[in-house]
């Protein structure tokens, strides 16, 4: 507990960092997965091919798209972006999935009937079906949230320091606390970042709580 | 781009592909790992997963307990672990046995919940005792989801395994920790070519052996 007030100013640094490398690609990966995920559920064809190349992009391990990224950019390799970038291409591939099935959760009669009583294509999408959509895709949201924090502690490894970088001088320093900490401020961000995307969705869809 | 050909040519050059530092050892090792661990880890998830399923109780537990284990950062574990349990083979273990418990888990238990009721009451009237009904009705129905949370697990496990090499242990993360050492980015690139050409073929295995046991017989 001493080690942790005599360091809070760094912690807090680290902690920011963390929190940046988090929410940038949570966000930007929503706002890339949601499009797909709507049109993979609305192509006859393709639809599938799209989900399943999302599939095999999870499937690269994270470890390795933090090393191949800089290759492919030509970005330098300590730069926090590939990490930016790594994690955004996960949250897409895992969101794509969620929001797939958050627009197929969507009742048809409902679509019909917003056409039948004149809506226009946009209309439906953004009134209709994306408001319908929300709680699956807010499910969506924080199932990536809570592994993106946990992924993010991979980076001190190539170098980009985050609350990760805690466990790794931790360890060369034999240094039991440290690592202690850097686990319990893991989780306590993870839960934090879940509440505030709880609350953003609860401020979004009112109609939620309206309905119990 | 000639950085990542670099890395090709690391991957293929003859003189990495031998000896206790060469391609074949590594990947060994590396499924050495992530064998053990998911061996480990089914071993305890499977047997809970079944009951939960079974019994229907205890389900709210598993689904907040498999949720905060998720949170768990691997990294941070491992080397807890180390301080506390000393290197060896134990603590990697450790650390991703917990990490392969929540899929292997959730699997078995959703698995079991997916089964269609009537059908497990029709087994009950017939006069199956309740063994029967988990192995003769539950398992063979829930197959595919039960093999659906083991190959989440091998992938899970596959990819963070690199991490094995951190701790000094051997396994495809050596060319990534070695590398990153002495700035050796080729190699590095090599290292991580080889661990998602793993993946991919054992996501490939699994989804034809998916595949094969879910068409009826």
């Amino acid at each position: 507990m001493t080690w942790f007030l005599d360091n809070l100013s760094e912690i807090r640094g680290l902690a920011w960092r963390h929190l940046w490398l988090s929410v940038i690609p949570v966000v930007l990966g929503f706002m890339i997965a949601v499009p797909i995920g709507y049109v993979a559920r609305h192509l006859r064809r393709g639809g599938g091919l799209l989900l399943s190349l999302a599939s095999i992009v999870y499937t690269v391990p994270s470890v390795a798209l933090l090393v191949i990224l800089p290759g492919l950019l030509g970005t330098s390799f300590l730069d926090p972006g590939n990490v930016v970038i790594a994690l955004t291409v996960y949250a897409v591939a895992i969101m794509v999935r969620s929001a797939a099935d958050a627009f197929g959760s969507v009742p048809a009669a409902v679509v019909d009937a917003a056409s039948a009583s004149g809506y226009s294509r946009w209309q439906q999408v953004l009134q209709v079906e994306l408001p319908l959509a929300g709680p699956v895709l807010l499910a969506g949201v924080r199932v990536v949230s809570v592994s993106t924090v946990s992924i993010v502690t991979i980076a001190p490894l190539v170098g980009v320091a985050n609350l990760g970088s805690l466990f790794t001088n931790g360890f060369q320093r034999y240094f039991t606390t440290e690592i202690v900490i850097g686990i319990v401020c893991v989780i306590v961000l993870a839960m934090l970042l879940d509440l505030l995307w709880v609350t953003i969705g609860r401020l979004a869809m009112p109609w939620l709580r309206a309905s119990r | 781009m000639s950085v990542l050909s670099e890395g090709f040519s690391w991957l293929t050059a003859g003189a990495h592909w031998h000896g206790e530092d060469g391609f074949p050892h590594r990947i060994v090792q590396h499924l050495g790992y992530t064998s053990l661990t998911v061996a480990v880890a089914a071993a305890i998830a499977v047997p809970l997963g079944l009951w939960i399923g079974h019994t229907g109780r205890l389900r709210g537990l598993a689904i907040a307990v498999t949720g905060a284990l998720r949170a768990l950062p691997t990294l941070g574990l491992l080397t807890l672990m180390v301080l506390w349990r000393g290197i060896g083979l134990t603590s990697p273990t450790i650390a991703l046995v917990v990490l392969a418990i929540p899929p292997l888990l959730a699997g078995a238990y959703a698995g079991l919940e997916a089964v269609d009721r009537g059908t497990i009451d029709a087994a009950r009237a017939i006069g199956m005792t309740e063994w029967q009904v988990l192995g003769k009705v539950e398992i063979p129905l829930a197959l595919p989801l039960i093999l659906g949370g083991v190959r989440s697990a091998v992938l899970q496990v596959v990819a963070t395994a690199t991490i094995a090499a951190y701790i000094g242990l051997g396994g495809l993360g050596r060319y990534l920790i070695d590398g990153l050492a002495v700035r050796d980015y080729p190699q590095m690139l090599a290292g991580s070519l080889a661990v998602v050409v793993l993946a991919l073929v054992l996501d490939g295995l699994f989804a034809l052996l998916q595949r094969s046991l879910s068409t009826p017989r």
